[in-house]
């Protein structure tokens, strides 16, 4: 238990150092954000006004402070690029809350992928005795984890949208209209994602589950008499799959990462081309928020993965 | 190690091989190219691959092999800088750090635990937004991002080495901190460390493509792998050679890092 | 007044029809019109058959957009492409139509007072918003005193800060008094009129008075619109729904494109439109943008003015005009544009249009360069037209001794270091207009804000004044080439051309519509 409390301290902290680091960092950059908001034209006295409203003109540490408290109350403060109508600026929130539901899908998406084709993958690879299957396999692995999810991106595209016309390149369907449409486009982006980790992943289990199948536990429970099915799916994969899901748990955080890039091949409007365009346009509040909450989703990814490794393996007591 | 054994394992003859081919027109197209590689040409846009343009050419008629040649000297450049920035770094921290233990190694190590699961590309192309654009930008924030890898290994290396019995009777002599740090621990370590410079440089190759792609860091007119491939992309139907010789290109070199690194470890291993 | 206009209108169908994908232009035979619902279509109907069936009513069509919009308040927008987009939901008291010319649209009819200070406008009778609200005196009081700063005291639209008092004479009848006269001003009322208070009111969604209404705005997405049922023009707009999509790259527009997910889409480069023939309709028409090589002139170099003329001598347009835009631009060297004939002055020949090398190289030797200079391009990278016509010039550059290197800044960097900071080189760049020609002189006064170019002349200061001043045609387009001539003689900046717009438009649309201005109506298309 007492480790739990340790751990959880421990990603509170790295937060609030994150988030001091995050809005100091965007203080320090070039460019004036009046500016990009009213443009060049605007008189002097709306840039004053403007700088006001925004809370320019206080101290770093006093606007740390009331965006801080503001982030705690769930209140995350407004776009300085977007605007939500008229005259009120986008709410954070919403613009994220709006873009989220595309990268999450995207990401589980290619976890689904991922988790589907590289384990039955792993499992038939390291079962095979065949030399030409084993080294087919290694080659089409090793290549297909040197190619960068951008360039597959391309690739899909190519083949799948212009050669086969799968789907229409840059034709993203929003959730909102049709979700099954949604879906079936981000289906060829998740793909993008998931190959080269599919190779990741199964020659991970594969060289896992040989080690294993070394192991003595696996000579006696032959020695007894059991199948080689039993052995196998009983025993070897079960041991197997245990560092498999930590690396699973270890590579989402990739797996986001590697959405974002994905997103602009694709043309999704998911928080990777959000953070990017926040980043360029000097949405500030957008980016600090992004940021913030990327590095939660991943902190706390390995945390859970930790406490999953705790639960199916006793052997690792608590200090 | 016997000369046979090498010409066993083909992963380090293959990842040689690729890593070679690419090290060498890299490095010649810092001072050659067939052709020059922004010189434009209204008659040959989008000439197929030929003996005459190897890899074709682009929409303003310039030759994609010269470019491409420009592209990976300037790619070796970056990962190579990168490289040597992080690695130094590394093994400076994960040297102090792994040696003493204390509260530095506390502080350092939380850090490196924070840092070390955070996709390198989104640190660096936060890093960037703070910087600015540029070459250096690039490498100073690569270089930044890949520290805390090194220093993993570096610190949990010299944590084995520092009880060992060598290590025990040089300190006995009265042999300098320093002396104990760099000349009797370093170069035990090399062999471990060589896996991750090429794993290192892989990654930094493909963060380094992956934010031109995205339009962000290197700029043109410097060429870049990844630039070449986003503006390509349009142009998939009218010329699929452009985007493949940049983008294979970059597979090419990844692999050949990936084989020689995994030929290393074998060889390690026998 | 009433008939000008309504010719007008009837020239815009007429050549709608005629468009119909070549993109030549229509010339209005104009015959008798009256404003009554029922002879608008009867006229539709006997000008041509083929009017009435090609032409559909409904349907949606998606038009791919370079960037985002800034804003959804019209009078707080400032960047071209949001205000291209809004000129679809926003109308003023006139309008810019598809000449350049004025034609009346909230106001069925102005005045303007013998010595140019006070304009009188008449309210068209039951023009609504798309509420549902007639537009009445009060709002347009409303609005112009909003652009003004009369009602809060910040102006938002800075050329009409000279109005001094909107008074409402009657229900139908608006009087504007302003500071000082300018026979330009007039154009600068096409500032959107907004219902009254809805520019303080919080939750207000965009609501004006053009052809289409506003539906929804997705940051980073787009902007959807629908027809306006209701719209004073009868018979337009004809399509049911359209969605403004933004495009994220050059890159990304192409394969949408290609995949027909996106039905319209301008601001190609030759490449681009190369890549497309065979799929679209490609159409294209002079743009109001200036592009330019623009020089600071107060960097150390660049004050050498033997250094700024090297620099025009040493520029091969025709090469940039043939590779950026498959030769379709207009080669300018002025920053007038050309279309504005009456106060052009071709000024082509005093340093040529292809690279003169030789003229180059002795002007930069005379300057102290022998071995040549290095200089400095700053690009905004999201535009891909300038982004490859700044790599032409490199290249170009390089035989004159020339050593460029690009710097590609975001459009932020750019507004801040550029424009407003003026830390910079030489920037390739264009500037567009309001369809004024005074719009593009002004600028270039030593003391102006806009003078991003730091050009210093006091002769040009001095015929400025006097062309703002000028009251007879003639005599103001005399001090305006007067203008022209200085700046190029001066090589204050090295201009490039005028780029045409190059739209893709789907082989199933018909009735694109250029305008001199920056603006894309999307009225006049529909479904063939």
């Amino acid at each position: 238990m007492k480790y739990f409390v340790k751990k959880i301290i421990t990603l509170i902290m790295t937060l609030f150092l994150v988030s001091v680091a995050a809005f100091l960092a965007f203080q320090v950059i070039p460019g004036d954000v009046v500016t990009s908001i009213l443009g060049t034209e605007a008189p002097p006295e709306r840039e004053e006004q403007l700088r006001e409203e925004l809370g320019l003109n206080k101290p770093p540490v006093v606007r740390y402070m009331r965006w801080a408290s503001g982030v705690i109350k769930g209140d995350f403060g407004r776009s300085y690029r977007y605007s939500k109508n008229m005259n009120e600026m986008m709410p954070v929130k919403e613009l994220i809350g709006d873009k989220l539901p595309v990268t999450l899908w995207l990401a589980a998406l290619s976890l689904i992928l991922i988790v589907l084709v590289s384990i039955p993958l792993g499992v038939l690879w390291a079962r095979s005795t065949n030399r030409f299957v084993d080294a087919a396999l290694n080659c089409i692995t090793q290549v297909s984890m040197a190619v960068p999810s951008f360039f597959l991106g391309v690739l899909v595209t190519y083949l799948f949208g212009i050669v086969f016309h799968l789907f229409a390149p840059g034709g993203y369907i929003s959730y909102h209209d049709n979700f099954k449409g949604f879906l079936g486009y981000l289906l060829f982006p998740a793909l993008s994602i998931a190959i080269p980790k599919i190779a990741m992943t199964a020659r991970f289990l594969r060289n896992s589950m040989l080690t294993e199948m070394k192991s003595d536990y696996v000579r006696t429970a032959y020695s007894k008499g059991c199948s080689k099915r039993r052995v196998m799916y009983g025993h070897v994969l079960r041991n197997a799959m245990m560092p498999v899901v930590t690396f699973l748990g270890m590579i989402i955080a990739e797996i986001v990462a590697g959405s974002i890039v994905v997103e602009q091949v694709f043309g999704l409007p998911g928080i990777g081309r959000l953070l990017i365009s926040s980043i360029n346009t000097r949405d500030f509040p957008v980016t600090e928020i992004l940021i913030l909450y990327i590095t939660f989703v991943v902190i706390f990814v390995y945390f859970l993965v930790d406490i999953l490794y705790r639960v199916i393996d006793p052997r690792i007591s608590e200090k | 190690m016997k000369k046979s054994s090498i010409w066993k394992n083909k992963y380090l003859l293959i990842g040689l091989f690729m890593t070679g081919l690419c090290l060498l027109l890299g490095i010649l197209g810092l001072f050659w190219t067939p052709y020059e590689p922004t010189k434009i040409s209204a008659a040959e846009r989008f000439v197929g691959p030929s003996l005459k343009h190897l890899f074709g050419t682009d929409n303003f008629g310039r030759d994609i092999f010269s470019r491409v040649m420009k592209g990976l000297s300037a790619t070796i450049v970056i990962g190579t800088s990168v490289v040597l920035f992080s690695a130094t770094m590394g093994i400076l921290l994960g040297a102090l750090t792994g040696y003493f233990g204390g509260i530095v190694d506390e502080i350092v190590m939380r850090i490196t635990d924070a840092l070390n699961g955070f996709p390198s590309i989104l640190l660096a192309l936060v890093l960037i937004s703070i910087f600015g654009n540029g070459k250096q930008n690039v490498i100073l924030a690569l270089g930044l991002v890949f520290i805390p890898s090194y220093v993993r290994i570096v610190r949990s290396e010299f944590i084995r080495l520092r009880d060992a019995d060598f290590i025990k009777r040089a300190r006995l002599m009265g042999v300098s901190k320093v002396r104990i740090l760099f000349v009797h621990i370093l170069p035990n370590i090399f062999s471990v460390f060589w896996v991750s410079v090429m794993i290192g440089f892989n990654n930094a190759i493909l963060a380094e493509s992956g934010m031109s792609y995205l339009g962000i860091g290197v700029q043109p007119p410097d060429a870049s792998l990844g630039k070449m491939l986003s503006d390509a992309q349009g142009y998939l139907q009218r010329a699929p050679w452009f985007a493949l010789s940049s983008g294979l290109t970059i597979v090419w070199l990844v692999l050949g890092f990936a084989l020689l690194s995994e030929g290393v470890q074998r060889m390690n291993n026998n | 007044m009433k008939k000008k206009l309504f010719s007008l209108l009837l020239t815009a169908l007429l050549s709608m029809a005629v468009l119909s994908g070549c993109g030549s232009d229509g010339t209005g035979e104009s015959s008798e019109s009256n404003p009554s619902k029922e002879s608008v279509e009867s006229t539709q109907a006997s000008t041509g058959t083929e009017v009435v069936e090609k032409t559909m009513y409904g349907g949606k069509v998606v038009v791919g957009i370079q960037q985002d919009i800034d804003s959804l308040d019209p009078h707080k927008a400032t960047a071209a492409g949001t205000k291209e987009i809004l000129f679809n939901i926003f109308e003023g008291l006139v309008k810019t139509d598809k000449n350049g010319d004025l034609m009346n649209a909230i106001a069925s009819d102005y005045s303007v007072s013998e010595d140019g200070l006070v304009y009188t406008f008449t309210l068209r009778e039951g023009v609504k918003f798309h509420n549902g609200n007639v537009v009445t005196a009060e709002d347009v009081k409303y609005s112009l005193d909003r652009v003004s700063g009369l009602l809060d005291g910040t102006p938002l639209i800075s050329a009409l800060s000279v109005i001094t008092n909107v008074e409402i004479i009657d229900t139908k009848t608006v009087q504007v008094t302003v500071g000082s006269a300018n026979t330009e001003l007039i154009y600068s009322f096409a500032a959107a009129i907004i219902p009254a208070g809805s520019g303080e009111d919080e939750n207000a969604s965009p609501i004006g008075t053009g052809p289409f209404s506003y539906v929804s705005y997705t940051p980073q997405v787009g902007i959807v619109v629908k027809k306006n049922a209701e719209y004073w023009q009868e018979g337009l707009p004809y399509l049911d729904e359209v969605n403004f999509k933004i495009v994220n790259s050059a890159e990304t527009a192409l394969m949408e494109l290609q995949g027909e997910t996106i039905q319209i889409y301008a601001y190609l480069t030759d490449s681009q439109a190369e890549v497309l023939k065979d799929k679209f309709q490609i159409l294209a028409a002079p743009s109001a943008n200036v592009q330019a090589l623009f020089l600071n002139n107060a960097d150390p170099l660049l004050s050498d003015v033997r250094v700024r003329q090297a620099i025009c001598y040493a520029m091969d347009k025709d090469t940039a005009n043939l590779f950026v835009s498959g030769g379709n631009s207009v080669l300018i060297s002025s920053a007038m544009l050309p279309a504005l004939t009456s106060y052009y002055a071709d000024l082509n020949d005093a340093y040529g249009t292809g690279a003169e090398v030789e003229k180059a190289k002795a002007l930069l030797k005379e300057a102290g360069y022998p071995n040549g200079i290095d200089l400095e391009i700053t690009v905004p990278s999201n535009y891909e037209f300038h982004m490859q016509t700044a790599d032409v010039l490199v290249e170009q550059f390089k035989a004159a001794g020339i050593n460029a290197k690009i710097n590609p800044v975001e459009w932020n960097t750019w507004l801040t270091d550029v424009y407003n900071g003026r830390k910079y080189q030489t920037t390739l760049c264009a500037i567009t207009s309001d369809g004024t020609p005074g719009y593009l002189m002004n600028r270039f006064q030593s003391d102006s804000k806009k003078n991003f170019v730091n050009f210093a002349s006091a002769k040009y200061d001095e015929v400025y004044k006097k062309a703002a001043a000028a009251m007879d045609p003639t005599e103001k387009a005399n001090y305006y080439k007067e203008l022209q001539k200085i700046m190029s003689d001066e090589a204050g900046t090295a201009f490039i051309m005028v780029p045409p717009i190059t739209v893709a438009v789907s082989p199933k649309l018909g009735g694109y519509t250029f305008y001199p201005i920056y603006v894309q109506d999307m009225s006049t298309i529909y479904y063939k």
